[in-house]
C-alpha cells in the first residue's frame, strides 16, 4: 500500500500526548473518517501515546497516511526503547495494569482500530502499531 | 522534436485540436458547453506546453506537471459527475493525439526514425495522461455511489419522534453490523439534538439477530445510559430471545418490552405522563 | 509549554452546587490537578452537589474517563453528588468500545437536566434526614 505522506513526532511530555492527539484528530479528518472514526483513532493514540511517555520513558510516534485502492488509512507506529513488557498477554488483558491506569491502555485502543501489531521484549523497547482504514 | 513543436507550433494544433473538439461535440449536448469545452482544451495544452518547457514530461515530477494532473482530474471528477461515460472523459486527451502526430510530421521532414521514435514518446505520454483521467473518473464515480450507499443506509431506519422527550427507531430486515452501527450512530446524535431522555429500539421486523448485532445494540444501550438518556428495547421475537442466550449475550440490565406499545407507555410513565380516556 | 504547572479548570459555585466546564484539551497534570481542586473546594465550601460539563470534550480516554470515575467516587465520600453532563454521542460510543461504562457516575444529557438531577439527589437527602429526625423523636 503506497503512502501519501508521512512524519515523525516526539513523544516526551504528557503536552506531546495532546499534540498527537491533535495531530491525529486532523489527518483522520483528511483522511475522511467520521466523526465516531475520528473519535476512535484519536482516543487509541491517546492510549498509546501516554504508555509510551510513561511506561517507555519516551520515544517517538511515526504516522503515515496511506491508500490501498480507493481506501485511504491512518497508520501510528509508537515507538520507545523502555523497559519492554515482559508478559504480553497479561498487558493485552482487560483491566491488568502496572501503572495507575484503569488496565484498558492496550486491550482497549487494540478494540479501537482495524490492525493492531505490538514488539516487545524485555530490555528492548515497545513498538506498537495501529492502523485504521476508512 | 515534441518539445520543439509544442513551442513553434502551438497555434496550429490548437486551433486545429479545438475545432475537433466542437465539431465532435453534437448540439444536442448539454452537459458541457462550447466556450467550457474550449477553455479546457485551451487550458490543457497550455499546461502541457509548460511541463514540456521545463522538462517536467519526461521526469513524471515538478509544479507544472503536478498543475497538469491537478488539472487533469478536475476536469475528469467534474465529468463523471455530469454524466459522461469513461471512454468520452478519456478521449478528451487522446483526441490530441492526432494533431501532436501531424504537427510532428510537418517538421521531421524526412527523419522517418526520428518520427517514429518520437511519436512512441507521445503516444505513452497521452496514454498516461489518459489513463489518469479514467483513474480520477472511476474514484469519482466510486464517491457518488458511497454517498448514495450512505444515504440509503440512513434512510432505511428513520429515527422517529414518538412524544416529546422520546425517540423510536423501527428497525426492519436482516441488520448487518454496518448498518447497525449507522443506524445507532444517528440515534445517539438524534437523542442529542433532541434532548430526548428515552430511545426505543424496536427490532419487532428483524428477522434473526447474531452475535455482532446482539453486541451491537448492546453497545447502544450503553453509549446512551452513558449520554444520560435511557433505552428500551421492544419486539424481541421467541426466537431471537432464544438466539440471545444461546450466544451468552448478557441483556440483564436492559429494559426490554414485548412490544413498541409496551414500550411507550413505559416511556410516558417515567416522563410522569399518564394517557386516559376523555370523560364524556 | 511552561505555563502549565499554572494552569487550571476554573470551579464555579452556584449555591449549593459546584459546576465544571471542561473545555480545553486536558493534558493529565491538569486533569489531576482539577481532581485535587474540586475535592478541596467540596470540602471548604460543603457543596451538595457537583456538575461537571464534557460537552465541548471531543475525546475521553481511560485516564480521563477514570478521573471522572474518581471525582465522583470521591465526591460520594465528601457527601456531594456529582452528575456529569453533554457527553457527546461519538465519545460515548468510543467510550463502550473502550470498556469504560463508568459504573456509578451519574449522567444526564444536558446542563438543565443535571441540575434537577443534584436538586433531586439533595431534595431525598434532606427528606430522609427529616425521616429519620422525627424516628429519633418518638
Amino acid at each position: 500500500m503506497p503512502t501519501v505522506k508521512s512524519d515523525t513526532l516526539s513523544l516526551r511530555s504528557e503536552q506531546d500526548i495532546v499534540n498527537v492527539r491533535q495531530v491525529v484528530r486532523k489527518l483522520a479528518q483528511e483522511c475522511g473518517f467520521s466523526l465516531v472514526e475520528q473519535t476512535k483513532m484519536v482516543t487509541a493514540a491517546s492510549e498509546l501515546a501516554r504508555n509510551t511517555v510513561t511506561y517507555g520513558k519516551g520515544g517517538d510516534v511515526l504516522w503515515e497516511m496511506l491508500t490501498e485502492g480507493l481506501k485511504k488509512g491512518l497508520r501510528l507506529s509508537f515507538v520507545d526503547a523502555g523497559p519492554g513488557i515482559p508478559d504480553l498477554e497479561l498487558a493485552l488483558t482487560d483491566g491488568w495494569t502496572s501503572g495507575g491506569g484503569m488496565g484498558l491502555g492496550l486491550s482497549g485502543a487494540k478494540r479501537l482500530v482495524n490492525e493492531f501489531e505490538i514488539e516487545t521484549a524485555p530490555g528492548k523497547g515497545t513498538r506498537v502499531t495501529i492502523l485504521r482504514w476508512k | 522534436m515534441f518539445d520543439s513543436v509544442l513551442r513553434d507550433d502551438y497555434q496550429n494544433i490548437l486551433n486545429e485540436w479545438l475545432a475537433e473538439l466542437q465539431s465532435a461535440k453534437s448540439g444536442s449536448d448539454h452537459r458541457l458547453g462550447v466556450t467550457e469545452l474550449r477553455s479546457q482544451g485551451e487550458t490543457f495544452l497550455s499546461l502541457l506546453r509548460d511541463a514540456s518547457k521545463k522538462g517536467q514530461l519526461a521526469s513524471g515530477q515538478g509544479d507544472s506537471w503536478l498543475a497538469l494532473q491537478e488539472f487533469l482530474e478536475r476536469i475528469s471528477s467534474s465529468r463523471a459527475v455530469q454524466g459522461f461515460t469513461s471512454s468520452e472523459t478519456a478521449g478528451f486527451v487522446f483526441s490530441l493525439k492526432k494533431f501532436l502526430f501531424a504537427a510532428m510530421r510537418r517538421t521531421s521532414g524526412a527523419n522517418a526514425e526520428a518520427l517514429a521514435a518520437e511519436t512512441w514518446k507521445v503516444t505513452e505520454l497521452l496514454d498516461k495522461l489518459g489513463l489518469l483521467t479514467v483513474t480520477t473518473y472511476q474514484k469519482a464515480r466510486e464517491d457518488v455511489i458511497r454517498r448514495q450507499q450512505e444515504e440509503l443506509l440512513e434512510l432505511s431506519t428513520p429515527v422517529v419522534k414518538l412524544w416529546d422527550g422520546v425517540l423510536a427507531l423501527p428497525m426492519i430486515g436482516t441488520l448487518d453490523s454496518a448498518r447497525t452501527q449507522v443506524v445507532m450512530e444517528a440515534l445517539l446524535q438524534r437523542l442529542v439534538e433532541t434532548e430526548s431522555e428515552i430511545a426505543i429500539i424496536d427490532i419487532t421486523g428483524v428477522p434473526t439477530v447474531d452475535t455482532l448485532v446482539a453486541q451491537h445494540l448492546l453497545k447502544t444501550v450503553t453509549a446512551i445510559r452513558l449520554m444520560g438518556a435511557d433505552c428500551i428495547i421492544s419486539g424481541i421475537r421467541p426466537q431471537i430471545a432464544q438466539t440471545i442466550v444461546h450466544l451468552g449475550v448478557d441483556l440483564q440490565g436492559v429494559t426490554t418490552k414485548a412490544n413498541l406499545a409496551d414500550a411507550l407507555s413505559l416511556a410516558l410513565k417515567r416522563l410522569g405522563l399518564t394517557v386516559g380516556k376523555v370523560k364524556q | 509549554m511552561s505555563m502549565g504547572n499554572v494552569e487550571r479548570i476554573a470551579i464555579l459555585r452556584m449555591g449549593p452546587f459546584l459546576l465544571v466546564t471542561i473545555q480545553v484539551d486536558m493534558h493529565d497534570q491538569l486533569a489531576l490537578t482539577l481532581q485535587d481542586d474540586l475535592t478541596a473546594k467540596i470540602e471548604k465550601t460543603g457543596a451538595k452537589g457537583v456538575l461537571i460539563d464534557i460537552s465541548a470534550l471531543d475525546m475521553v480516554d481511560s485516564f480521563i474517563g477514570r478521573m471522572i470515575g474518581n471525582i465522583s467516587s470521591m465526591s460520594r465520600i465528601l457527601d456531594a453528588h456529582t452528575v456529569v453532563v453533554g457527553m457527546k454521542p461519538a465519545v460515548a460510543i468510543t467510550l463502550v468500545e473502550l470498556g469504560i461504562t463508568l459504573a456509578g457516575v451519574r449522567t444526564a444529557l444536558t446542563v438543565e437536566r443535571g441540575m434537577n438531577i443534584l436538586r433531586a439527589a439533595i431534595a431525598d437527602q434532606t427528606d430522609q434526614l427529616e425521616a429519620d429526625d422525627a424516628d429519633r423523636e418518638e
